[in-house]
């Protein structure tokens, strides 16, 4: 645990550059890329690993959870400046804001137990070290209904994974849990009403609403999928089961649809080769172009502080 | 809200301490102190080693570094040569941890404060697809229903809100 070592400063308003410096600290040079919150302080991410479980599965299933938050959050991102309105601009951007939260604690668990950090997993990994669900990577090409599809579905399947997580064994996917449920909620609740308003809209917003439905479809059949870390770990108390989570995400679903009067697609399930899909570091092409935006500066300045 | 493990050191120590982490504003919301926000966990002193526990609102808040930057700074300049903020995130912040005073605060500066959460339901979270009936009363002209414009404002904790009487828009810190 690192100590902060504060002098007490005296004030000089002619020096701008020691203002702007007062309270971030001279003495804490850090990644230009992060800010270190969690790495610093986090007092739960040292927490011990629970008993009978190997701590590579316990930090490839950080991993996984984390990573499905960070590239999820990085697509989002992409809408600020791009949405219809300015509303959805800053609606995009705070969910993209809370992925991005619970995604830094969970790479930081996976880095404690790795002996690596936190910005290094984000930042300098390949797209096949990635664990992140297909559905996660994808563009939406800035389609607005494509966007309220994925987030419907990504914000379902996730907040009931999340909820049954309050109970992990593991303190910090359980602390992550706890705030993640509440921030979910609001996210899951905001898709829902918008593809109300599109499918039981216009004539063109339905048809739009619909074949963005339609598009993402085939991507939910991998949220089911149980690797085999997470097997591992279900017994442990650490993980569950996705493939539990599948009654409850049918049921919102269907009764979003429903509402929504569109209708609920009947399309067969893409993203996985051989049986193995983004748990196992298989993506798709889209992922390798989300990684060169959010990469590309970190890796021009490797090291870098501020 | 704030807890106090003393040591050794002299209860004066400890009582400044505690008085001066209680005082730091939060960065987003100057009107309130982290003491009404109900972040801090704990503030122990050990010698001039104080040792702070604070908690974010929400995972992603980007105000947490700056609350820890300037509890750092507040706590030098009392005297205190080492210090050290630590985050916790379990258990989760509640906007039911904003002090009765925090509220008061909230609502003169323009943001209608927040309900009550209460016990977390049992069971799957139900959906919501339609905004609940109001209970954001004006924090300007004091009309008791007001609607929702969007669940997202300029911070992660606030939704936006209008007032159909004054036809004020306003913020509402929204129930976490």
């Amino acid at each position: 645990m690192n100590v902060h070592h504060t002098e007490v400063e005296e004030h000089d308003a002619t020096n701008a550059y020691q203002s702007l410096s007062e309270t971030t600290g001279h003495d804490d040079p850090r990644w230009a890329f992060g800010t270190g919150i969690v790495t610093d302080a986090g007092a739960e991410i040292t927490s011990p690993v629970p008993d009978g479980v190997d701590p590579a599965d316990l930090a490839a299933y950080c991993l996984m959870l984390g990573d499905d938050a960070l590239i999820y959050s990085h697509r989002l991102s992409e809408w600020v400046s791009n949405a219809p309105e300015l509303e959805e601009d800053v609606a995009l951007a705070n969910t993209a804001l809370d992925l991005l939260g619970q995604a830094r604690v969970l790479l930081a668990r996976a880095a404690h137990l790795t002996e690596g950090d936190e910005d290094s997993l984000a930042y300098l990994r390949t797209d096949a070290q990635f664990r992140n669900v297909g559905l996660a990577e994808l563009s939406d090409d800035l389609d607005f209904a494509r966007a309220i599809a994925r987030l419907l579905i990504f914000s379902s399947w996730r907040l009931a994974l999340l909820h049954r997580l309050l109970g992990s064994t593991d303190p910090v996917i359980a602390a992550v849990a706890g705030k993640g449920v509440k921030e979910v909620t609001y996210h899951r609740d905001y898709a829902a009403r918008w593809m109300l308003r599109l499918g039981d809209g216009t004539d063109e917003s339905h048809r739009r609403m619909q074949a963005a439905l339609d598009g993402v479809w085939p991507y939910i059949g991998e949220l089911f999928r149980t690797s085999d870390e997470e097997r591992r770990l279900i017994d442990a108390g650490v993980a569950v089961d996705p493939a539990e989570t599948r009654g409850e995400v049918d049921a919102v679903l269907d009764e979003v649809i429903a509402r929504a009067t569109l209708t609920r697609p009947d399309k067969p399930f893409i993203g996985t080769i051989g049986g193995r899909g983004g748990r196992q570091g298989v993506h798709t092409e889209h992922l390798g172009h989300a990684l060169a935006e959010m990469q590309s500066l970190a890796r021009q300045h490797p090291g870098a502080t501020w | 809200m704030v807890t106090l493990v003393s040591g050794e050191p002299g209860q004066d120590d400890v009582i400044r301490a505690r008085a001066a982490v209680a005082a730091v504003v939060d960065p987003e919301m100057p009107m309130l102190t982290l003491d009404d926000l109900g972040v801090i966990r704990s503030v122990d002193v050990d010698g001039d080693a104080v040792t702070v526990t604070i908690t974010p609102t929400y995972s992603g808040c980007p105000a947490i570094e700056e609350m820890r930057a300037d509890v750092r700074t507040t706590l030098a300049r009392a005297g205190f040569g080492r210090v050290e903020v630590r985050t916790v995130f379990s258990p989760p912040w509640s906007t039911d941890w904003i002090s009765d005073d925090g509220r008061h605060k909230l609502a003169e500066a323009g943001i209608a404060p927040p309900g009550r959460v209460g016990a977390a339901p049992t069971g799957p979270i139900p959906l919501t697809l339609v905004a609940p009936p109001s209970a954001v009363r004006c924090p300007q002209c004091g009309a008791s229903s007001t609607e929702e414009l969007s669940r997202f404002g300029p911070t992660a904790c606030t939704a936006l809100r209008r007032c159909p009487s004054c036809r004020e828009p306003f913020e509402h810190m929204k129930e976490i």
